[in-house]
Order: C-alpha cells, then structure tokens, then sequence
C-alpha cells in the first residue's frame, strides 16, 4: 500500500499533474466519499418530505447552475437565457415522454441533447463576434422561447401544459420524494464529476484562455469559434438535463415558471457562489433556493399575522430586492463568491494552531 | 386605410419613444461600452418619480418635470458612485452582471413602494399640440414624445460629435487606460455619463408614462426593447438609435396589427437574431476588425 498524501508545509509540487490534481490529498479523497455515503445512504432516511423537496430542488438547481457556470464562470460569455434553456428541456422531456413514448432516462438524456441544439441555434450569431453580443442574444432566445412555449399549442399544450407519466427507472417506481432524491444526487454526481474532469482537460483550458483573453488564445491556436460553441452547448445541456429531471420531479408543467426571472437566479447563484468553480455552483444553488424558501415563508408567516394581512401582497416583491442586492453585494464586496470564503475559512485551519 | 393609417402613426411614436430610451443606453455604452441591462428600471424610476411629484404632491407640470429630472440626475451619480465605482478596472462581464442585479434590484423596490398597478397622468398636456388631419387623430402625447425625441436626440448627436464632454467620452469607451494617461478624467466622465443616462431615461420614461400609464413592468419590458433597437441600429450610433427605432416600433405594431397582439411582442427579438446572423455590427455601427 501506498503512503497516505498529507498536506506539505509549502507548495512542493514538481509537476503540472500535482499541481491540477483535483485532491491534494487523500484526506480530500476519503472525505468525498464519506460524504457521498452520508447524503445518499442517511439523508433521505432522515429528513421529512418537506426537507426532501427543498434538498431536490437543490439538487436540480445546482446541476443547471455547474452548466452557466462552465459558460460564464470558464468561457467568460454571458447567458441571460439559461431559465428558457432550463424551459425548453422539461419541455422535450414532457413531448418525448408523452408523444414518443420514451422511458424515463432516455427523455431526460434526450432533452438535455434538444436543449444544446436549441442552444446552439442562438449561439451561433453571437459567439462569432466579442463577447457582449452573447448575452443580447440569449435575451432574445429567452423571450422567443417563452413565445413559442405558450403559443405553439400543438406541441406544448399551450397555457394548460403537460402532464408527465411517472417516472419509472429500471422497472421501480422513482416518483417519491425519497426515491426521486436517489436520482436527483447520482446524476448530480456524475455531472459534477464530468464538470470537474472537464475543466482540468484540453477543453477546459481552453475555455479558461479565451476567458482569459480571446486575442492571445487565437493567438495560440485555439479555435474560438468551436470552443465558444462547445461551451455554450454544454452549458444548455446541463440545463436542460436539468430541466427534464424538474419535469418528471413536479409531473405537470406549464409556461410561467421559465421567465427571465428564472435566469436571473441561475447567474445569481454562480455570482453568489463563486464564479469559475464547479462547488461555488453547488454553494450557489443551496443558497438561492434556501433563499427563496425563506423568503416564501416570511411571506407566508406575514400573510398569517391578521394585522398585516393586506401588507403581505406587498411584501412579496422584496424577494427580487433581495436577490438583486445579493447579487450587487456579492459584485462589490466578494466577486469571487462563497466559494473563496469556503477556500479562506479552510485554509485559515490548515496550519491551525500553529499558523504565523 | 383608416386603421393603416394609425397604424402608422402609433409605430412611429412608439418608435420614437424606443429611440429615446435606446439613446440613454448608447450614452452609457458609448462611454463605458457597458451594457445596462438596468436601464428600463430608470425609465420606470424617472415615471413614478413624476408620478408623485405631479400627482400627489400636486406641483405644476413645469415645475415637476424640472424637478424629476433633477432629481435622476443626482440618482445617475450616486449609482455611479456607490455601484460602479468599485468596479472600476474589473472585467467587463462583471459590471455588466451588476446592471442586471441593479435592475432586479429597483424593479423589487417599485413593486413593494406602488404595486403592479396601473397609474395614470391627469390631462397635464395643452390639447392644442394633438394634431387632427381628417380621419387621423394624434394625441397630444404622442406629439409631444415626437418634439422631446427630435430635440434630446438632436442635442445629444452635437453633445458627442463637437462638446469636449462628449470626445472625453468617446475616448474613455474607447480605451480607458489610454484615456487616463492623456489626462482625462474617467471618473468624472463615466459618472455624468450615467447621470445624462439617467435624466433621458426619465424623459422617456414620463413620455411613455403620457401615452400609456405608468406600470413597472410595462416601463422596465422597455428597458429589454430596448436592445432590438440598438442592434438594429448599431450599439454605437446615436443615428442608429433613431433609424433602429423607429422601424423596430412600426415592426410591432403593424405586426400587432394585423398579425397578433402577441407576437408583435416577440417580433424584435427575432429581427435581433436575424440581424446578428446577417449585419452583426447593425445599420451604422462602427465595424471592429481584430486580427490575430
């Protein structure tokens, strides 16, 4: 058996593969896995059917979030459509699933394939040119995209929506919140493993330099063009994976929840958590969805006290004051998320108690 | 021909409001090559800002507008200084993301102080500005956004073109470091160029509120309409702005026409994406070439 890796008093690594190694040590290691056993094997039987819903959303939303933060975060280009991507794969996964007949993990495999092509239609124009056209472009794609979800009756139900069946994997019945959970976190696994593998390769350097400056990674060969569009059709996969997975989560969907308030929130997570990090997308996630519930039920709870009942209608548009503040807060005061708190609080303990 | 006619007429006051609200944005790009995706909650503040001036504290029109526009002056600078500054040198994306949590921002705090509702302006305009030829009836409103829109743009095309400002302001979007070296002020520039965003935003902000009540969520869509316009026209062109407006305004209302209401909506974006297809610098934007 090998030596355990302890971590050096000092930056000995004499290697490039030391130094984008994903664990430094094999503390890191043993604690993923720990941990990994911990949410899948204790998690579900502990918490209550409210607490499963909230760790599920959680879950969706920070597979959509590892997505946008691949483009922003690494590529450097702005998606003000993510929501709509979000929209158009619990969509494709609906149609597929009623129309076509597809089982439960080929609709949601399937929708996030649609979702990158739907994607790269709007990519294309804009990741020819700098970088500010991308974000107008999605802009457009966001609001052409609700359009069509709630004009285009024949294939989306219109207003009304769509019903999914139930989810079933491998002949069981996945629909519970419980069970659903399972599937939530292995595929938020594997995504998350393919993310982080992803940035440390050739293609994640290369995103990096054309983020780093576009001129200079031209310069070295990099062709802008497919990577700025590789980029982008990954991050729409991962939403809409993501989105098929909401899909069979909530069974029924219509057109309201994909606005461009939607998307607002996915850049809000990645700016609140860390931008260019795959954990300050998770840690962005939990926060904006925690966020959300909280504030849901501080309205509720307002809305419940008879004094103020006519008071609560106007109480509820502090949340978007809220997330508009997170978001400036987090811009001015910490741009590089929680994700850099997490780093400073863990590295202030590394030498504990002996630190200079 | 009747209804083609004010057809007409609507899309081009509507346009005219669009080139308006599009030039407070090319002031800011212009100047910073910032996109401000806060720029509708501007128009929205500017509207209610008057709303309240003319309708609850009861002041005269004149005097009102003075005092609206005033008053989003200073509001462009304290952005500026409390927002943007701290940005000053970080990476564009960065300052881009902050308009847009501004704007959610601003438009959270309307909604808890008004409500999604729908004000109105009292009959403040003199009748004799609305205009009758035969069968077409122009109001008074769209009249006036016609005057306001020929005079700011007129002002701000000489603004850029010949005052020192606006060369100052030109350099500054052109190469920020290079600009501070020669000995321009940046910060000065960039907050009076937020601030004259600011102050056209309300102007087009009170004139739409005129023609078609005031309502948070009707002004800050403006906001996002905004970007059809722009390009179409050139993110950088004053001129472009006027041009890009005006066709993007009778697009939707002869589509809203004789089509459906709710696809004159959408019918801008579409022409946005088309346009980044075929003409990506738009009508008279300037062409940036970079080699490698």
């Amino acid at each position: 058996m090998r030596r355990l890796i302890f971590r050096p008093c000092g930056n000995f690594k004499e290697r490039y593969e030391q130094e984008i190694a994903i664990f430094g040590t094999d503390f890191g290691r043993v604690w993923i896995w720990i941990g990994l056993a911990l949410l899948l094997g204790v998690v579900p039987f502990i918490s209550s059917p409210y607490v499963l819903y909230i760790i599920n959303s959680i879950g969706i939303a920070a597979i959509a979030a590892i997505g946008l933060n691949i483009l922003i975060g690494y590529t450097g280009q702005i998606s003000l459509g993510h929501g709509a991507f979000f929209g158009v794969g619990a969509y494709a996964a609906a149609i597929l699933a009623t129309t076509v007949g597809f089982p439960f993990w080929l609709s949601v495999l399937a929708a996030g394939v649609v979702t990158a092509l739907v994607g790269m239609v709007f990519g294309i124009p804009s990741v020819r040119l700098k970088h500010l056209y991308l974000c107008i472009a999605t802009l457009a794609g966001q609001f052409i995209i609700e359009y069509v979800l709630m004009n285009w009756e024949g294939l989306t139900g219109g207003p009304r929506g769509i019903i999914l069946p139930t989810a079933t994997l491998f002949g069981l019945d996945v629909s519970s919140d419980r069970s659903f959970f399972w599937v939530v976190f292995v595929s938020f696994a594997i995504m998350c493993w393919v993310a982080v593998n992803l940035v440390r390769s050739r293609y994640g350097r290369a995103f990096i330099a054309i983020r780093d400056n576009y001129l200079a990674a031209e310069g070295m060969g990099i062709p802008i063009f497919h990577y700025k569009l590789l980029s982008f059709g990954i991050s729409s996969f991962y939403a809409g994976f993501a989105g098929g997975l909401w899909a069979y989560y909530t069974i029924s969907i219509t057109p309201e929840p994909f606005t461009i308030f939607l998307s607002i929130q996915y850049i809000a997570m990645i700016i609140i958590g860390g931008l260019g990090s795959i954990s300050g997308a998770v840690f962005g996630a939990i926060f904006i969805t925690m966020l959300n519930e909280i504030l849901s039920l501080a309205t509720e709870y307002i809305m419940n006290l008879d004094i103020l009942a006519g008071a609560a209608l106007t109480v509820a548009p502090l949340r978007d004051f809220v997330f508009g503040l997170a978001i400036v807060l987090f811009l001015i005061f910490e741009p590089r998320g929680l994700a850099e708190m997490w780093r400073i609080i863990r590295s202030s303990f590394r030498l504990w108690p002996f630190s200079y | 021909m009747e209804f083609f006619i004010q057809i007409v007429v609507n899309g081009l006051s509507i346009g005219f409001l669009y080139a308006l609200a599009a030039l407070g944005f090319v002031m800011i790009f212009k100047s910073s090559s910032v996109l401000n995706f806060a720029h509708g909650e501007l128009l929205a503040i500017g509207a209610f800002f008057f709303l309240v001036l003319s309708v609850s504290a009861k002041f005269p029109l004149v005097l009102s507008f003075v005092l609206t526009l005033v008053g989003c002056f200073a509001l462009g600078f304290l952005i500026e200084r409390f927002f943007l500054r701290p940005l000053i040198g970080e990476a564009l994306i960065e300052v881009i993301m902050l308009t847009v949590g501004l704007a959610v921002m601003f438009k959270g705090l309307m909604l808890f102080a008004f409500g999604g509702n729908f004000f109105k302006y009292p009959i403040l305009l003199p009748e004799a500005l609305a205009l009758n030829w035969g069968m077409v009836h122009v109001p008074a409103a769209y009249v006036s956004s016609f005057i306001i829109g020929l005079v700011c743009l007129g002002v701000f095309g000489l603004f850029f073109k010949y005052s020192s400002q606006g060369i100052y302001m030109r350099s500054v979007a052109d190469h920020q470091t290079a600009a501070l070296s020669l000995g321009v002020h940046v910060r000065r520039v960039l907050a009076l160029s937020w601030a004259i965003a600011a102050v056209v935003a309300a102007m087009s902000g009170i004139v739409l509120g005129f023609m078609h009540g005031v309502n948070v969520h009707e002004l800050s869509a403006v906001g996002l309409k905004v970007f059809p316009v722009v390009i179409l026209g050139g993110l950088d062109s004053i001129g472009g702005a006027i041009v890009g407006g005006i066709i993007i305004g009778l697009l939707e209302t002869f589509t809203g026409g004789y089509i459906s209401g709710s696809l004159g909506e959408v019918i801008p974006y579409i022409v946005l994406v088309v346009i980044l297809m075929i003409k990506p610098y738009g009508l008279f934007g300037s062409v940036e070439i970079e080699r490698v």
